[in-house]
């Protein structure tokens, strides 16, 4: 990609050892342009999740350079695979979270918290209790809180894997729409071609521990993305091409 | 479970099948008592100890008084000291590891063989004494169940804390405090019910003298004159104090976790 701008992270040469002495990520080099939606698709252990964690800074790595990430300080969020609510706050208190770390009061940062609430579809829903939503509700709180500081770098750990397929189908359309009017730089692990194709424009596929970076495709599908995609021909050519990349990663 | 479908037969359940339990005892109690002609001074039946109840009652209050306000004191001390010292334990590792050891050597150390000393060394002040003795016996409880709950905190949540710069005391109040309610919460329930069995003990072995002293003073007395059934009346206002302490702190606790945690919510639909 030709682009005067720098990206807005890097990762060189990066490495991963726990200490157990497992080496889940080697030599890991990405360079993620500002606005991108990037998935980043491989097997379960390849250390997707583990690389996600390296760039948010909830993890350190073992070697190699990152650049970016310190310039993004307090711009970040993320988004788990469980939803990862306080079980003891209602919905208005859990996306109220990140701004009270934040340090602001309830009564300024009301309208945003409604207009965030309102994007996720949860309008009607600020008092409830996690306990009483069904599992996408959930996570549209989860994605509800990572939004609500308007972050420029939204990472997500597979947050749709543990939902039924209509529910998950609705959720990437939502999330989509979302995208589109903010602009967000994503970065979306998991391990379905099909949701990454649906989502990114752009693919980098993982091997299998240690993870590495083998194969990076630009998905150039217009957006707006709906429903009917999923049955397109494009659409399922990309999907072939990218099961036969990961097939070959598997190897 | 057949038949426990709707909640207000479960909950007619939860009162009537203890009451059957107790009522089939307490005549068969009686039954053997009359059957056997037992004499009150070896066994009373249940008649004769509430009529003692009865005639007794009120000057067994003002004993039930003073073993109540040292019961409370100390479940309450025990609770806020139990609280604060399970936060420092969370808040710095080196003093957990120093000092947990202790609490579990004062609560290994059975309360019975450290009263005495208790109160020789707080000789002025009796009801300081039994105090300390019935918290020794609390506190522990809610020391153990508060740290476990301190350190049980969601290890996503806690990452998400700390991606968004949380300080260590917005750590605290928004995460581990919440975290630990419930285990708290538990640990004073038990607490509750040992601070009476403390406060009890100690009086026991301190076998205090004069007019402010607790039931155990009036058990003691009472087995002195060989008057059982006052002794088993006092046993019987003892034991209605612990259930109705062990059911205050399940309300509070229901009512403070009624919103979100499983202990409280009500069974399947």
């Amino acid at each position: 990609m030709l682009d005067a701008t720098p990206p807005l992270i890097s990762l060189a040469g990066v490495r991963k050892e726990f200490r157990n002495g497992t080496l889940a990520l080697d030599r890991v080099d990405l360079a993620v342009e500002r606005g991108t939606f990037l998935s980043v698709l491989g097997p379960s252990g390849c250390g997707k999740s583990t690389l996600l964690r390296i760039i948010a800074g909830l993890a350190e790595p073992s070697g190699g350079r990152i650049s970016g990430i310190e310039a993004l300080r307090g711009q970040v969020s993320f988004v788990f695979q469980e939803p990862t609510l306080m079980p003891w706050a209602t919905v208005w208190d859990n996306v109220y979270l990140p701004l009270r770390l934040a340090g602001a009061a309830r009564a300024p940062v009301e309208n945003r918290i409604a207009e965030t609430i309102g994007a996720v579809g949860l309008e009607g829903f600020e008092h409830s209790y996690p306990r009483e939503l069904s599992g996408g509700m959930r996570m549209r709180v989860s994605i509800a809180r990572a939004l609500v500081t308007s972050p420029a770098l939204l990472l997500l750990d597979e947050p749709f894997a543990a939902l039924d397929e209509i529910t998950r189908f609705k959720l990437n359309e939502d999330l989509l729409v979302l995208w589109q009017r903010q602009h967000w730089t994503v970065i979306f692990v998991t391990h379905s071609v099909f949701e990454s194709v649906f989502l990114s424009n752009r693919v980098v596929v993982m091997s299998p521990r240690p993870g590495r970076v083998v194969a990076d495709v630009p998905i150039d599908l217009a957006y707006p993305r709906e429903g009917a995609l999923r049955t397109a021909a494009d659409y399922a050519a990309l999907c072939r091409r990218l099961s036969s990349l990961l097939a070959e990663a598997m190897e | 479970m057949s038949g426990l479908g709707d909640p207000g037969s479960a909950r007619a359940l939860r009162l009537i099948a203890p009451l059957a339990v107790g009522l089939i005892f307490l005549t068969i109690w009686q039954g053997v008592v009359w059957y056997d002609e037992i004499p009150p001074y070896i066994l009373p039946g249940p008649l004769l100890v509430m009529e003692t109840l009865w005639t007794d009652g009120p000057s067994l209050l003002g004993s039930l008084w003073v073993t109540l306000r040292i019961t409370a004191a100390a479940f309450v001390t025990a609770s806020v000291l139990g609280g604060a010292i399970a936060v420092l334990f969370a808040q710095s590792r080196v003093f957990e590891v120093s000092f947990f050891p202790y609490a579990v050597a004062l609560q290994v150390t059975p309360v019975v063989a450290i009263a005495p000393l208790i109160i020789i060394w707080v000789r002025d002040d009796t009801f300081l004494a039994l105090l300390i003795c019935a918290w020794i016996v609390a506190f522990f409880p809610v020391v153990a169940n508060t740290t476990l709950g301190l350190n049980s905190a969601d290890r996503n949540l806690a990452a998400l804390f700390r991606l968004y710069g949380a300080s260590r005391w917005q750590t605290l109040r928004y995460l581990r405090l919440p975290t630990a309610l419930p285990l708290f919460l538990a640990g004073m329930r038990i607490s509750g019910g040992l601070a009476l069995v403390g406060s009890v003990v100690a009086e026991f072995v301190a076998e205090t003298g004069g007019t402010e002293t607790g039931l155990a003073s009036r058990i003691l007395e009472a087995g002195y004159r060989l008057q059982i059934p006052r002794q088993m009346a006092a046993l019987v206002l003892l034991s209605f104090t612990g259930i109705a302490v062990f059911f205050l702190l399940e309300r509070l606790s229901r009512w403070l976790l009624s919103h979100w945690h499983e202990s409280a919510l009500p069974g399947d639909e």
